[in-house]
């Protein structure tokens, strides 16, 4: 099929030999679980189960709640120790509402009923069952898939992009994931076209990955709406909007989502857990995690269960005693981690410990105007302009510049010649607008409740003065009675 | 070169009279500035800043005489939106965190003092009983803290959480 190219972009060093050749393999059950409410974007789930509860394998731990959000289920069989706060898997070391579970080691599946031909439901029947199995877009927004794919069918998307670009460094689970069941993938491909009643699907692998691509031609040979694209490698084609650049030609308006061009992005590890959640009744308990990096003994492609600590992988790896950095995701766009005592949550595509000699030690310095990172931006901003202003903290000076387009991919720092960490001003500065943003929507709804005190007191007020006037009559009419009668008798 | 001289300073004369005339005439009661900033201050009247009342303190913003971070209730972000309005830099310290008014369960008597002062109904709880402070609606303007009895309502600092965190801003030594 018919190419095109998107602006801008960068060649990190791959570095996806260390992990490449390494088959998945299943991560041994840990002894204890902990399960974060919150792994997708949106709402928190209500947790279900209290402490003491003994719970099966996929059974449902926290239910969805509120307009946007994602159940959680058990991971495996066993008693739940505590409903409570644990430590997040954020650079900022915060907590979560997290339950944590000890395995009783049977794996013991609760009752599972699989529809006996899920072609046969409604699209949107498809879609609850996806939303039911707390399945999330696993590419990294985590963002839940049912209510993409519900908001895609009303916007009437017409083609599927399945995402196997993988254009992250180091990360390999979605090449073995396609290289090792490119048959359930393209089963999910067909599901989720099947939920969107959209006509055709486009499956696109980076030409870094010849196997992978190989697999998934030969699972989708006879299906006349399904492609495979082999993408040019370069990073970051696997990001949604430069995806769909590639494929079509159409590049997302500012400010807009992908739907707006009529095509849905969606992560080959979302098609698979759409295949098991549907063909299985399996929910989304566990994922292809890359653990990796230079300072890992044996890097490998684990299938882990939600819930396990960065430390058991670690240690199943053989532990990273050099690590000088330890990100959960890539290098380009993965985040630092606070320790190793965290979780693994259903967002998480690799664990990345780097040594010292792969970390950056270089000390920024001056802008130079080079432009280079203007070349870098896939987006076709001017990052030098955006971080001057976000220094400078004017927001509304970034926001002129794009600073709301900004996907955060990490290209234009990476060719910063002066090590410039453009990106964490992005950061910093989309948070301060977040900060005035929520002032100003509180200074507005103060304002209203100020109006409303006013008005309510006013009317008490006014009762007051009513009531105290229809006493004052009564007092007036029975006097005038006394009055009249005594005229009377008089 | 007469002439040119008197037809100038007839001219010079002419508008200047009419210039008078107009800012005699055409004169703008109030300060236009003031009723702009009167609409971005809380408007709770709480005196933290030291003015009576919010039309006080935007009397005195549109003034010049006091500085843009005189609100705590507004916190950053109205001082940011304030010296943008009125062109002016915010310097210093703008007041830390922001803080909110919590109950201390342990101490709170249910005297109802403080729900009646509270201008936005931030605080719930019937004679009697435990009051609790709806974080949403409160701006900590402090009213409560005075009114109540056993102390405790106190003005806290809000903790930050994953959704309100965020990355900070790089320090480097030099300008980018």
């Amino acid at each position: 099929m018919k190419l095109f190219d998107f602006w801008g972009g960068v060649h990190p060093l791959g570095q996806k030999h260390l992990s490449a050749e390494q088959p998945i393999r299943e991560l041994p059950m840990p002894a204890r679980l902990y399960v974060p409410l919150q792994q997708h974007t949106g709402r928190a789930a209500l947790p279900v189960v209290k402490a003491g509860d003994k719970v099966g394998k996929g059974q449902l731990l926290g239910r969805e709640h509120g307009g946007v959000s994602a159940s959680v289920h058990a991971p495996t069989s066993g008693t739940v120790v505590a409903v409570g706060e644990f430590t997040a898997p954020h650079a900022s070391g915060l907590s979560l509402p997290t339950i944590m579970l000890d395995s009783d080691g049977e794996d013991r599946w609760v009752e599972r009923e699989p529809p006996p031909d899920p072609f046969a439901l409604e699209p949107e029947a498809v879609a609850d069952r996806i939303g039911a199995a707390g399945v999330v877009g696993m590419g990294g927004a985590n963002f839940p898939a049912a209510l993409k794919l519900g908001k895609a069918r009303q916007a009437k998307v017409h083609t599927l992009a399945v995402n196997g670009a993988e254009c992250e460094p180091y990360m390999t689970c979605d090449d073995r994931l396609m290289r090792e069941r490119a048959e359930p993938i393209v089963d999910g491909v067909r599901l989720m076209l099947h939920a969107l009643q959209a006509p055709r699907a486009v499956i696109a692998v980076e030409d870094n990955k010849p196997e992978a691509a190989a697999q998934m031609r030969a699972a989708c040979q006879h299906d006349r709406n399904i492609q495979v694209a082999v993408v040019p490698a370069r990073y970051p084609a696997g990001s949604a909007k430069q995806l769909i650049q590639l494929l079509t030609g159409l590049e997302t308006p500012s400010g807009g989502r992908g739907t707006d061009t009529g095509v849905l992005v969606h992560n080959v590890g979302t098609a698979y857990a759409v295949h098991r959640a549907l063909r299985q009744a399996h929910p989304l308990i566990s994922r292809i995690v890359t653990v990796t990096g230079g300072a890992v003994v044996r890097p490998q492609n684990l299938e882990a269960p939600i819930g396990a600590l960065v430390d058991d992988l670690l240690a199943f790896c053989g532990g990273a005693p050099a690590a000088a950095r330890l990100l959960m995701g890539g290098p380009m766009m993965g985040q630092p981690l606070p320790g190793t005592q965290v979780p693994i949550v259903k967002g998480t595509n690799g664990i990345l410990a780097l040594t010292a000699a792969e970390t950056l030690t270089v000390e920024p310095s001056p802008c130079i105007r080079c432009g280079r990172c203007v070349e870098a931006c896939p987006m076709g901003l001017m990052p030098l302009e955006m971080s001057k202003r976000a220094r400078r903290d004017d927001l509304d000076g970034a926001l002129a510049f794009g600073l709301i387009d900004c996907i955060s991919c990490g290209s234009c720092a990476y060719a910063c010649p002066s090590r410039i960490p453009l990106v964490q001003y992005f950061d910093y500065a989309r948070g301060a607008l977040e900060i005035r943003q929520r002032a100003e929507q509180k200074a507005k709804e103060t304002r209203r409740l100020l109006d409303q005190r006013q008005a309510r007191l006013a009317r008490e007020e006014r009762a007051k003065a009513e009531a105290a006037a229809r006493r004052q009559a009564e007092k007036l009419a029975a006097k005038a009675k006394a009055r009249a009668k005594t005229g009377a008798a008089a | 070169m007469i002439a040119a001289v008197f037809i100038m300073t007839l001219l010079g004369l002419g508008m200047g009279g009419l210039l008078g005339l107009a800012a005699r005439y055409l004169r703008v009661e109030s300060n236009p500035l003031h009723e702009e900033i009167l609409q971005l201050l809380p408007g709770v009247n709480c005196g933290q800043c030291g003015y009576p009342g919010c039309g006080g303190a935007a009397e005195a913003l549109a003034a010049g005489k006091a500085a843009v971070t005189l609100c705590p209730p507004g916190g950053p972000p109205l001082a940011q939106t304030l010296a943008a309005k009125l062109g002016v830099a915010v310097d210093g310290a703008t007041g830390g965190p922001p803080l909110l008014a919590s109950v201390d369960e342990a101490t709170c008597i249910g005297c109802a003092h403080c729900g009646k002062r509270c201008p936005t109904d931030a605080i719930i709880g019937a004679p009697k009983q435990i009051h609790g402070v709806i974080q949403d609606a409160c701006i900590g303007c402090g009213l409560c803290v005075d009114v109540c009895p056993t102390e405790c309502l106190q003005l806290r600092p809000v903790a930050t959480t994953l959704k309100t965190w965020h990355w900070p801003k790089p320090m480097l030594s030099f300008g980018v």
